[in-house]
């Protein structure tokens, strides 16, 4: 009986030092990805297949370097641009299929649920196509990190830079969901800051097809700048539109958030001259051209800014598996915030207490035809807005995380 | 001078774009009333057919060198003839059935048609030029008009009572009603019905396609352009009577020009306008305006 119970014992014992061994390691010997995002909607160009596709070379690029122990595997999933969606796939990819780290989540609403999920499941959120700024602010997390842009850099990037150069007065065409709405506050702001004025702002219908309706009010209130406070379609549709009615060239358009991928799909013809901001352009350097033509030999298009910078975080965050000797959530977010970022997508970046990456911003203006040279030669750098002045300043911040 | 404090020139402008719309919504409501008058069936493929026009007419400017002129007539016989294709192959196995299975098999069909396009070419759409005999505008005083849009109403309008004068005073019209009506009379008198009613189908998505050419030069031409669209066109349909031919074309108009207001006075309300009209014309006059109780 006594040597009944002894064994007992022994054998808790011995499992209880297993376990404990274990959690010292990466689970199932497994490190998974899931990349969560729209892969056949409105963002699918900006992010979508090629956010997959950045995803597996950040892997096996990552294996080949690290060559680590454990196995990396990925799964992909689409969200369809809908929070319910992404926060159900979400929690069976967590309870279910083991999966670390939830990734990518263009469109703020499927980022904010599946940030959620992750917190209460204690997993990590990687959002490189989302842009809102309560992402880091009201509802930041400790184990998210808001890795390539936000509205506010947008507009600190573009609204600034186009006050300054003298477009004063400003009249915005604003998608009427929390997107655009964030995005009109956050740049009539810096416009106001920068001694420009905001005369007003039509709200249309999201997603919309026919502008000219809006793009005539902005036309009759004689503004300089129209500012285009939406995304996507709706941004190529203003931009196409504005040129036949002739708004453009007497008023300037400013695309408050435009992708390449949107300037390659309208032509150099309609969108030259525009002011935009973005985290990553493949023309930068030898270092970013290098990696965007091994993207492009796959994936037959330059990489978005919100596909380069999936690349750099999938890679960031095994590097800091990797290094914690862990894929539990808090050591590896612990491991993730304390190195500095340094690859061909930032230099020196790093991630804050609120989970906000900060990284230089790029302001950009799309070229002429004729200044083009080669294909995919669409922008020139007119100026590098520095890490710290690019996102919202800490001192700023709405996050609970944020010691003060 | 203003009026309801909205400067007269703004409103007037915002009237012709209104005017503008409305001639899509006209023609495209059209094609869908002639084949729900005369098929019975509720064509749920009519806004890809509508993207498919758009972008036959991209392929053809960018990879067989076709103009845009050539392409208003080349894109609606493509996309006619896979109607043709469509209704000899698949619709017709449907018609004795309720009106449920033709809607679920075209909205079937529209699915796999995006995604075909959207597979091949991405979502962000691809740029189709202003042909250059149309492009530019002229100064109207209160606006500045594209020539391009004065031509898509031209354009629209001509082909929309050219289309109300065939069915409802030629010859051909009279057959093809008459089939609707009683198939066995007609075929009786000699009448080829089954063919009758396949080149309306075709005919149907022709117009369809040909409002895709029109809509190319504005739009991006991209694989959602037809399912923003189709939604509105149909409660166009609905509001003006399912199957009446003027009564969609009238509805189309007028449609477009109180979503014009509407974008000026409320522009929040622009997208749901269409919806509540539809709602109380359906609590009024359940036929639809011009519609037959």
């Amino acid at each position: 009986m006594q040597m009944k119970k002894l064994s007992t014992l022994a054998c808790a014992a011995a499992f209880a030092m297993l376990s404990g061994a274990a959690s010292a390691q990466v689970s199932g010997n497994t490190v998974k990805v899931g990349v969560l995002t729209d892969m056949s909607g409105t963002y699918s160009d900006l992010a979508g297949a090629g956010a997959v596709l950045a995803t597996e070379m950040a892997i096996a690029d990552f294996i080949a370097e690290a060559k680590p122990e454990f196995k990396v595997e990925m799964v992909s999933a689409d969200h369809q641009n809908k929070a319910d969606i992404a926060s159900n796939k979400a929690r069976e990819w967590f309870e279910r299929e083991g999966v670390d780290a939830a990734t990518e989540l263009v469109t703020t609403s499927t980022a904010l649920a599946v940030m959620k999920v992750a917190k209460e499941m204690n997993r990590i959120t990687l959002m490189s196509g989302p842009g809102s700024t309560p992402i880091t602010n009201e509802q930041c997390t400790d184990l998210a990190v808001h890795y390539t842009y936000d509205t506010y850099a947008l507009a600190n990037g573009t609204a600034k830079a186009v006050t300054q150069q003298g477009g004063d007065t400003w009249y915005f065409l604003t998608a009427d969901y929390a997107f655009g709405q964030a995005l009109e506050r956050d740049s009539s702001a810096v416009v106001t800051a920068n001694g420009g004025k905001v005369l007003g702002s039509v709200r249309h219908p999201f997603p919309a097809s026919d502008f000219s309706s809006f793009l005539l009010q902005a036309q009759a209130s004689g503004a300089k700048i129209i500012g285009l406070a939406n995304a996507g379609a709706d941004t190529t549709n203003a931009i196409k539109q504005a040129a036949e009615f002739g708004v453009t060239p007497k008023q300037a358009l400013a695309g408050l958030l435009m992708f390449i991928s949107d300037v390659h799909s309208l032509g150099l013809q309609s969108t030259q001259g525009m002011y935009l901001t973005t985290g990553f352009y493949w023309d930068l350097n030898d270092e970013t051209r290098a990696w965007s033509k091994r993207f492009f030999d796959k994936h037959k298009r330059m990489p978005t800014m919100v596909q380069a910078g999936q690349y750099s975080s999938v890679m960031h965050y095994l590097r800091a598996v990797k290094a914690a000797g862990t894929d539990e959530a808090g050591k590896v977010m612990a491991q993730m915030k304390a190195t500095p970022i340094n690859d061909f997508f930032a230099k020196n970046g790093r991630i804050r207490d609120d989970g906000r990456m900060i990284h230089d911003m790029y302001l950009a203006q799309v070229k002429k035809p004729d200044e083009s040279k080669y294909p995919w030669d669409y922008y020139s750098i007119r100026q590098t807005i520095p890490a710290d002045e690019a996102f919202l300043p800490l001192a700023q911040s709405k996050c609970p995380l944020v010691k003060k | 001078m203003e009026i309801f404090g909205v400067p007269s020139a703004l409103l007037g402008s915002q009237l012709l774009v209104g005017l503008i719309n409305g001639s899509f919504y006209a023609i495209l409501s059209l094609g869908l009333a002639i084949i729900f008058g005369l098929l019975n069936i509720i064509n749920f493929t009519h806004g890809a057919q509508y993207m498919m026009g758009a972008f036959v007419a991209w392929i053809a400017l960018n990879k067989l060198g076709i103009n845009y002129w050539v392409a208003l007539l080349f894109a609606p016989i493509v996309i006619g003839a896979l109607g043709v294709l469509i209704e000899r192959t698949m619709l017709r196995k449907l018609y004795k059935l309720d009106h449920l299975y033709g809607l679920l098999l075209t909205f079937g069909l529209a699915l796999i048609f995006e995604g075909i396009f959207r597979d091949q070419y991405g979502i962000s759409g691809q740029s189709y030029p202003v042909p250059e005999l149309l492009q530019g505008g002229v100064n109207l005083g209160f606006m500045f008009l594209p020539i391009y849009r004065g031509w898509v109403v031209v354009a629209a309008l001509t082909v929309c009572f050219a289309t109300w004068f065939v069915i409802e005073k030629t010859k051909l019209g009279a057959y093809l009603r008459a089939g609707t009506e009683n198939p066995q009379i007609v075929q009786a008198l000699g009448i080829n019905v089954p063919l009758l009613i396949t080149f309306t189908y075709g005919f149907g998505v022709a117009l369809a396609a040909f409002a895709g050419v029109l809509a190319a030069p504005i739009y991006q031409v991209s694989p959602l352009m037809g399912s923003n669209l189709i939604i509105v066109v149909f409660a166009v349909v609905v509001i003006g009577g399912m199957g009446s031919i003027m009564g969609s074309i009238l509805t189309g108009l007028g449609l477009g020009l109180i979503e014009g207001l509407t974008r000026v006075f409320y522009p929040e309300a622009s997208a749901v306008v269409v919806f509540v009209i539809m709602v109380i014309v359906l609590l009024v006059r359940p036929a639809g305006l011009f519609g037959k109780a």
